[in-house]
């Protein structure tokens, strides 16, 4: 009986995995074309190009798998692997739902998501080197430089939640919550959202991968399903940062009738989340790597330690 | 555990632990004895992942998350930056064999002798029962900040000093001399690194 529900509970995050980045892909095509005054891609799948994502993977699935001669052949091989798979972990923490809709309660919710996060980006790291390419070895080095910077803002406005709630488990964060943490937290969470998309590289964060000058970064030398796999990381990324950010300051399952609908409240406040994430791709030119640096030390950190000591003189005056 | 603690008929636990410990050892001794660089610091990865793992199973799930965060996450982060930097080649490095070898392993076989006597010896008798949870993370923080308040003051204070140490000598306050990593980004980094280490 316990073993049918660790199943059933596998199986639930292993399809939210599989399914929810592909949505995000297939909106990212749709939203990104109608701002830009074009239609997209109509063709596959006959209703709006809806299958264009599974005609993508079935070409990537049929690419030669190429490793440079020079590249250091096993690690450039298991890199794609580190980067994907701690998204699959994380989706197991992250509560979907009232009354235990969640993978796994654990009683460090929040350092155990923050700290395997932090794992996939060896997998970039891994790319930029065994490349054995001068541009991913330069994409690799903004990677790291990058993550270095904006890790310890992501993981201040995560400790601010956790004080305010008292806990560091996901759902006892979102069983304290009450609707004014919103306005209370709402610079942790601009702080948190926005080093989340520097996380995950996406635009305007994007100069790991600046196409326009180091090809695509660490991810240069791959094809086939490897780079698919890299792909398909950036976009389950969205879906694990956007869920995170609806969990911890936007209340996550928290609406009305949240016994019965509480899932709808969770995926409907991470999908709008991911619609900002897919805006900011379409709305900002690219930041220079100096410039990310220069926005982590001087604004995201400031910023989110005047929100930890803001949610410490709260939680002292209402206790 | 369940009737009785003793070295035979061990549980699947301790099964689980004692091969996590293999590979934790395998991990730590390739780290050191690969000759390529990149590799050493990729194993050193997998024996840090083991050791959390072996937190995991003695239920201090606390302990074991920070290691992840700490240790993976920006350590193991900013070994493969620096060197990254330093272009480490692909292929065996040489030149970075110091001929220190003999000396190192009578260290590291000294070393391993003491802690594992010492070990072994101070905790011979005492058994932990896996059964409730023992890391969790309300009471680490009680036993932190009531019990070990001055031992963890002292470590902030540490770091503090590390901290302005690491600025005072990434400093260049000779106006003159050539500056001869003078892109922003990296300038930028180099005083990162070890902010973030004494910010945790």
């Amino acid at each position: 009986m316990e073993l049918l529900d660790v199943a059933a509970r596998l199986v639930a995050v292993l399809l939210a995995f599989l399914v929810l980045p592909l949505l995000v892909g297939q909106g990212e095509h749709k939203v990104m074309a109608h701002m830009q005054g074009r239609v997209g891609p109509m063709h596959a799948g006959g209703f709006h190009g809806w299958a264009q994502l599974v005609a993508d993977g079935v070409k990537f699935a049929q690419k030669e798998d190429i490793v440079p001669a020079g590249a250091d052949r096993r690690v450039f091989q298991i890199a794609p692997a580190v980067a994907l798979i701690p998204y699959l972990i994380v989706l197991i923490a992250i509560p979907f739902g009232p009354d235990g809709m969640v993978g796994q309660v654990l009683d460090a919710g929040i350092l155990f998501v923050l700290a395997v996060l932090g794992v996939g980006v060896l997998g970039s790291l891994m790319a930029g080197w065994a490349s054995a390419n001068k541009y991913s070895l330069l994409g690799g080095m903004r990677t790291a430089a990058q993550l270095m910077a904006y890790e310890l803002p992501l993981l201040l406005t995560a400790a601010s939640v956790a004080m305010a709630a008292g806990t560091l488990s996901l759902p006892g964060i979102l069983a304290e919550f009450e609707w004014w943490w919103v306005p209370w937290q709402l610079t942790g969470a601009f702080v948190f959202f926005t080093a989340g998309l520097a996380e995950l590289q996406r635009p305007p964060f994007d100069a790991p991968i600046a196409n326009e000058e180091i090809v695509f970064g660490a991810y240069t030398e791959y094809s086939g399903l490897r780079f698919a796999f890299f792909l398909l990381a950036e976009y389950a990324g969205i879906v694990v940062i956007c869920a995170l950010t609806a969990v911890l300051f936007l209340g996550g399952w928290h609406g009305p009738a949240a016994d019965s609908l509480g899932w709808l409240w969770m995926l409907l406040k991470t999908a709008v989340l991911a619609f900002l994430v897919i805006w900011a791709r379409v709305a900002w030119p690219r930041l220079r790597a100096d410039q990310i640096q220069r926005f982590a030390w001087t604004v995201l950190v400031p910023l989110a330690l005047a929100q930890v000591a803001l949610t410490g003189v709260v939680r002292v005056v209402i206790a | 555990m369940s009737g009785g603690n003793g070295y035979l008929s061990p549980s699947g636990q301790e099964i689980v632990f004692v091969l996590t410990g293999l590979v934790v050892l395998g991990a730590a001794v390739l780290c050191v004895t690969t000759k390529q660089l990149v590799h050493a610091a990729l194993w050193l990865v997998v024996a840090l992942g083991g050791l959390a793992v072996q937190y995991l199973l003695l239920t201090a799930e606390f302990v074991a998350w920070v290691q992840v965060l700490i240790y993976l996450g920006s350590v193991v982060v900013l070994l493969l930056f620096g060197l990254m930097l330093t272009k480490a080649p692909i292929g065996p490095s040489a030149e970075a064999d110091s001929g220190n070898r003999p000396v190192a392993l009578v260290v590291a076989l000294a070393a391993a002798g003491t802690l594992v006597t010492l070990v072994a010896d101070a905790f011979r008798t005492a058994w932990i029962d896996l059964d409730t949870p023992h890391g969790e993370s309300g009471p680490i923080g009680d036993s932190l900040f009531r019990v070990w308040v001055l031992p963890f003051e002292a470590l902030s204070v540490l770091l503090l000093a590390a901290l302005v140490g690491a600025i005072v000598l990434s400093r260049k306050d000779t106006p003159d001399a050539p500056d001869p990593a003078g892109t922003p980004g990296t300038t930028g980094t180099t005083g990162t690194g070890p902010a973030k280490g004494g910010g945790r």
